[in-house]
């Protein structure tokens, strides 16, 4: 299982993109190059963490979420909301004004993801302390550190906790008790609004589980733009919102940087970014680090607040999360309407659908999957390395020297689309100028290399 | 193929490049991720002894289909007692040492414990040498 190409949601624009590369050169697992002036994305190697995006000055990329009127192909219809969306409005927007916003765009019920931590607080203790000899653990919450563990340190998905992340769980309780209240299967319509790429990538082709329970997804920004609207237009007075409940103080900051790490017991540590998690992650894979028995590790920085749909600034969302916990933690943690049936009378029926399915690794790394094969093509990439003058410069279409060597040893590209092995062999005579225009050409596109365009 | 990494004697903050290197080397020749990481455990083992107790010191790997042969060669103090060196908890390291994490007595034990083959041989005053030997195929 699992051998097929992952999905994703980032999707490359051709006819918009204008080749810049500013994508490939922040890419961490350096999954794009430029091939007839656009950017090309290798799905093997994509772990759909969204830095491309952030950094597209044309909105190439785009982040394929479900047509909003999906929802009314139900006639349930739950909008499942991270708290962290709550934190991209302005304090003086109340809660109640955002759901009664969501509710009139057409959902009937509201429900926030992070309900799902009250189960799975338990569930995470309970699973660190059976599993004493696998250390550290790694947390399953972020889709995207998942497929970086898959993709670049294959040898540590036995670390990874598995599992249901918060969402998994909110969306199971909320499908068994629209039933109990007399729903049927195909009457519920469950739809994630998503502050990143890596989630919806995680419901469309999840890892570690069969089949999503999730009917949609809709991004962050999407819907933030459609609520501030009815909002701005003066609101709605729609208040009467079945679904919701107040949040516990630890489950409004779950899905910040130290959220997780703060309910889990044992030595933990939380990391965000995906650079400083991939530095880490080189160290666990190592063993030079013992003594952690969990790791929080989210692939954007301020975690899910710098998710790349979450288009409020990231620590203003932090800050505000933050002080809305303070304010239910001085209230006291579990109030709740009694006359709603909350998700810890789910507990036991939650709890058994609690667990992923082993995690596989997909090394992005090898040459090649026979040894000898692989081992010949290390050679080859070695002497390739020592010809390049290592200044990843990007001019040939990839990231880096080292990324350009890889290529060529797997026939993807040629030693002469270095703009320094042309200049060589242009002065011995071996490639004529009108060669290596054509190569630049092929690599940056007719237009980019057209000397009339620009210059006349 | 053949590999060799230099390794300064009291460099902490380096400790480990040789270690990281080489794992790169296994993941791309698509060596069993268990493998790679006994591989790994045992080099960064071997290569933080040299770095807490010796001068300097070389790794000098030869791989192929067949087999991992590691040798790390030390100019150093040596070891008077290796059997006793072998023994879980036991440690020369300093006080220095400790703090930064490193010396509890666990390298050589955890070097046995992944390798296929392990072999000490030291002169007082001189150096040590340990070769590690795994193998790809049971």
């Amino acid at each position: 299982m699992d051998n097929q190409y992952f999905h994703h949601a980032l999707n490359f624009r051709e006819e918009v993109c204008i080749g810049c590369s500013h994508c490939m050169s922040v890419c961490p697992t350096e999954a794009i190059r430029v091939r007839g002036g656009k950017s090309k994305l290798d799905p093997n190697r994509c772990v759909d963490c969204g830095e491309c995006y952030r950094v597209c000055p044309v909105e190439a990329i785009t982040i394929e979420d479900d047509d909003f009127n999906k929802i009314f192909d139900y006639t349930s219809r739950i909008a499942l909301i991270p708290a962290i969306f709550m934190g991209q409005f302005p304090e003086d927007i109340t809660a109640t004004q955002i759901f009664a916003g969501i509710k009139d765009l057409g959902f009937t019920h509201v429900f926030e993801v992070e309900q799902g931590v009250e189960i799975l607080r338990d569930a995470l203790n309970k699973y660190t302390k059976a599993n004493e000899n696998l250390r550290p653990l790694i947390s399953s919450f972020c889709p995207a550190v998942i497929r970086l563990i898959q993709v670049k340190f294959p040898s540590l998905t036995d670390n990874i906790v598995l599992l249901r992340p918060p969402l998994d769980i909110a969306a199971h309780y909320y499908r068994k008790r629209m039933i109990d209240q007399g729903a049927t299967e195909d009457e519920i319509g469950i739809f994630y609004v998503t502050p990143c790429a890596a989630k919806i990538a995680a419901i469309k082709s999840p890892v570690g589980e069969e089949t999503s329970i999730i009917n949609g997804v809709i991004n962050m920004d999407v819907l933030y733009n459609k609520v501030y609207r009815i909002i701005k237009k003066g609101g709605s007075h729609n208040f009467d919102v079945p679904g919701i409940r107040p949040l516990s103080s630890y489950s409004i900051t779950w899905s910040l940087t130290g959220g997780e790490a703060a309910l889990v017991k044992g030595h933990c540590l939380a990391i965000d970014e995906i650079h400083n998690v991939i530095e880490f992650l080189e160290k666990v894979e190592n063993e030079e680090i013992t003594d952690i028995d969990f790791l929080e590790l989210r692939a954007c920085d301020q975690s899910c607040a710098g998710g790349v749909l979450a288009n409020g600034n990231r620590f203003l969302t932090t800050n505000r999360l933050h002080r809305r916990a303070d304010v239910r933690k001085h209230k006291g943690d579990d109030p709740g309407k009694p006359e709603e049936k909350p998700i810890t009378s789910y507990k036991e029926d939650l709890q058994k659908d609690i667990n992923l399915t082993k995690v596989y690794p997909r090394s992005m790394h090898k040459f090649d999957d026979d040894m000898s094969k692989a081992m010949k093509k290390m050679n080859q990439f070695n002497e390739l390395l020592k010809l390049l003058p290592r200044v990843d410069c990007g001019v040939c279409g990839a990231p880096s020297c080292q990324a350009l060597s890889e290529d060529i040893v797997q026939e993807k590209a040629h030693l002469t689309d270095c703009i320094f092995v042309q200049k060589i062999y242009e002065q011995r005579g071996s490639l004529s100028q009108s060669d290596t225009v054509k190569i630049m050409k092929d690599i940056w596109g007719d237009e980019r290399m057209n000397p009339y365009s620009r210059f006349e | 193929m053949h590999f060799e990494y230099l390794i300064e004697g009291g460099n902490f903050s380096k400790a480990g490049t040789a270690s990281s290197l080489f794992k790169k080397v296994l993941k791309q020749l698509n060596v069993d991720p268990i493998l790679i990481k006994r591989t790994v455990v045992a080099l960064y083992e071997a290569e933080v002894n040299i770095v807490a107790h010796a001068y300097n010191g070389v790794i000098k790997i030869d791989l192929d289909t067949e087999r991992i042969y590691i040798n790390l060669t030390d100019e150093g103090p040596g070891i008077p007692d290796i059997e006793l060196a072998m023994q879980k908890g036991y440690s020369t390291a300093s006080p220095e040492v400790r703090e930064m994490g490193f010396g509890a007595g666990m390298g050589l034990p955890n070097i046995q414990s992944n390798a296929d083959n392990l072999r000490i041989r030291s002169e007082v005053g001189k150096g040590t040498t340990v070769e590690i030997e795994f193998f790809l195929k049971n």
